[in-house]
């Protein structure tokens, strides 16, 4: 079976990673913040899958199931926070929310 | 009873805490008999140990209370040491003491601060008798700076008005430049001999110093310091006139009878220390010389009824330097309890005239008071007999011992001598100068007052007027301490000398009455030339004294003060302060509470690290 060489998968992986952080950097609006994060997470599972193709070991499967448990806490967290901030502000734009500063 | 020594600091001690801590809320009653029942239960006691040393026949009785400090050889104890000198001075503290508690009780009577005045006397009794009764000079010190303290919280007694504040702070500022010397001098002592125990120290300074060694005359030279501070010689003398500004006791009791001889009690303690330095003990004749005549001179020109007898004082003392600069120990601590039985009459006595005469000071506003208030003019009359040395009374005993200790001495000591004369000359001048103005010639004024003494006031001034006149007989036991075994010298000299010393007061009184009672000389006359005006004027400053500190010390220390008015060193602390707030405000800066500032922050500094990570 002809495999995928190991760079490309990196390559993707850290692609995914970039545009996931350049989202969460250039977003306002808290729950496209909240998918980017989700989008960066994937990327560091997609860099730990290849990572155990390359070695042909099963802890990088183990990490990305891990990871994918950690997503789904975190999402569950997340979503409830952002319910409660769009109760107590009227608003999902988190540079308005910008309280903590000096 | 020798074993009760320590009661004596204590009483009073015990007086002054539960006066203090009551803090003026007991009765007046309770207030005098606490403040001068102490004083007196403590003379009681004195006199009680002194009968039994003195039949005893021992020469030294050292009590040890308990040990202060004990770091390495370094031990000084709450050590009493008792010995003829020490004797001397603790039935003086205390009894001329009580005299004058006693008198304070009628004439402190209408003070607010009635408590807090006895708390201060008491402390002050304390203090003076650790003072003199201590066997190291560590404890010394501790008296020392205690009887300073006192000093300055009753000379500012009265401290509503800010000009008592100054004086008293004159005083502690002044006299605190010789307890300095007085410190280096401990310190140098203990250096060089490993000891401050007084006699260890005689002991070890006789077997290890030759004399006229550098460090002898060092360490003298620092206690003449001390002394020299304490006992208002020159050139520290300047806080005592103006140290009249407290209550009238006080004058009589620290600035008269006790506190100020001090310095000479300690010089007479380590008399041993100045043998080794013949030409320091030579300057603290010459000191107390050059004290004498200044403050002898400025008597004569004072109008302040206080401020004469403070000027008195000081040429009293300084007779006590000249004593004991020519190695006369004994007839020095002579003259010193003569002095403190006539000096407390007239201090008293004066505050009796100024208690009748509604604090009247001007001795130029009274005139003709003999009738009006006989008390204190008999109290002048021999109190001021007695301070010019009359014959037979007590001062005439004790300076004639001085200054024909002097004159024996030879070479210098025939100047000394003369000095000495030409200020017992002055001495009759100033003290009939005060009488005759005060209590002859027609009245200036205050015709109705009566005198104002009940029995707590006139009975004191009964008592010193007899040991004023008779106290010229007391043998006081310091043969001992002085002699060292050696037979007491009598000294020699001619019918003429002694001619000379008894008749130079008697011509001194004689011109003053010309001057100020019988008009044959008149002081107008004598004011109208341009050069006596001048003289008046010099010397009614105290010789220019305080202009000249003011000029030499205090104007150049003010410039600096000015100068480093934003201090250098505050400069220095300010700029650590200044340097961390700024950062504090460029490091808050950063939160900007963006989140996505602080992600880019995150993530540039992950890639840093990674960065260094990777390439280093």
């Amino acid at each position: 079976m002809e495999t995928i060489p190991t760079e490309h998968g990196l390559i993707l992986a850290g692609i995914l990673f970039v545009l996931g952080l350049i989202g969460v950097l250039t977003r306002r609006n808290i729950v496209f913040v909240l998918m980017s994060l989700e989008i960066m997470l994937n990327a560091s599972g997609l860099a730990f899958i290849v990572a155990a193709a390359r070695w042909g070991h099963a802890e990088g499967q183990i990490m990305f199931l891990m990871i994918l448990t950690l997503a789904a806490a975190e999402v569950a967290v997340g979503l409830g926070l952002i319910i409660q901030m769009y109760r107590k502000f009227q608003t999902v734009d988190i540079s308005v929310l910008s309280e903590m500063k000096g | 009873m020798q074993e009760f020594i320590w009661l004596l600091p204590t009483l009073p001690l015990l007086g002054f805490l539960s006066l203090a801590i009551t803090g003026g809320s007991l009765p007046k009653r309770a207030v005098a008999a606490i403040g001068a029942g102490s004083i007196g239960a403590a003379f009681l006691v004195a006199a009680l140990i002194a009968v039994e040393f003195l039949n005893s026949g021992e020469e030294v009785f050292v009590y040890q209370a308990w040990v202060w400090m004990s770091v390495g050889s370094f031990s000084p104890g709450f050590t009493f040491y008792l010995d003829g000198l020490s004797l001397v001075m603790m039935l003086i503290i205390t009894g001329v003491g009580f005299l004058i508690h006693l008198y304070s009780t009628g004439f402190m009577f209408d003070d607010p601060s009635y408590s807090r005045f006895f708390s201060y006397m008491n402390l002050f009794v304390a203090a003076m008798l650790m003072l003199v009764l201590a066997d190291n000079l560590v404890l010394l010190y501790l008296g020392w700076e205690g009887v300073g303290l006192c000093s300055y919280l009753l000379i500012g007694f009265w401290y509503e008005n800010p000009a008592n504040g100054y004086a008293a702070r004159k005083a502690f500022v002044v006299t605190r430049v010789g307890d300095t010397s007085m410190a280096i001098g401990l310190f140098l002592l203990f250096r060089e001999l490993g000891t401050l125990n007084i006699q260890d120290l005689m002991i070890a300074a006789q077997s290890e110093w030759q004399i006229g060694t550098g460090m002898a005359v060092a360490c003298s030279l620092l206690l003449l310091g001390g002394a020299v501070g304490k006992s208002a010689q020159l050139p520290l003398q300047a806080w005592l006139p103006d140290a009249m500004a407290g209550p009238t006791p006080i004058s009589a009791l620290i600035h008269a009878a006790t506190m100020v001889t001090a310095g000479v009690y300690l010089i007479a303690r380590t008399h041993i220390l100045f043998e080794l330095a013949p030409s320091v003990q030579l300057l603290v004749a010459w000191v107390g010389l050059a004290t004498l005549l200044m403050a002898g001179f400025t008597a004569m020109t004072q109008h302040d009824i206080k401020r004469i007898l403070a000027y008195s004082t000081i040429s009293q003392i300084g007779y006590m330097f000249l004593g004991l600069g020519v190695g006369a120990w004994s007839a020095s601590v002579f003259h010193l309890m003569t002095h403190a039985f006539f000096k407390a009459l007239l201090f008293l006595a004066a505050g009796t005239v100024i208690y009748s005469l509604h604090h009247e000071h001007d001795i130029f506003k009274m005139g003709g008071k003999r009738k009006q208030l006989p008390i204190a003019f008999a109290s002048f009359m021999i109190g001021s007999l007695a301070l010019a040395a009359f014959p037979f009374t007590s001062g005439y005993f004790s300076k004639d011992e001085i200054l024909l200790a002097a004159y024996a001495t030879g070479g210098a000591g025939v100047w000394l001598w003369a000095g000495g004369v030409l200020g017992a000359f002055l001495t009759g001048i100033y003290s009939f100068r005060l009488v005759f103005v005060v209590f002859f010639g027609a009245s200036q004024g205050h015709h109705d007052e009566k005198e104002k003494t009940g029995f707590s006031m006139a009975a004191p001034l009964f008592i010193l007027m007899m040991l004023s006149l008779l106290g010229g007989w007391i043998q006081i036991p310091v043969e001992s301490v002085f002699n060292h075994g050696q037979l007491h010298e009598e000294h020699h000299v001619s019918a003429l000398i002694h001619g000379i010393m008894i008749a130079v007061p008697l011509i001194g009184i004689a011109v003053s009455y010309l001057f100020f009672v019988s008009g044959a000389l008149s002081v107008d006359k004598l004011m109208s030339y341009k050069f006596s005006k001048i003289l008046h004027r010099f010397w009614f400053s105290g010789w220019a004294m305080d202009a000249l500190y003011k000029y030499l010390l205090i104007n150049p220390f003010m410039w600096l003060a000015k100068l480093n008015r934003n201090d250098f060193f505050d400069a220095l602390y300010n700029s650590v302060i200044s340097i961390s707030r700024s950062a504090h405000g460029l490091v808050a800066k950063t939160q900007t509470g963006y989140l996505a500032w602080y992600l880019i922050s995150m993530a540039a500094g992950l890639i840093a690290v990674l960065a260094v990570g990777v390439y280093l």
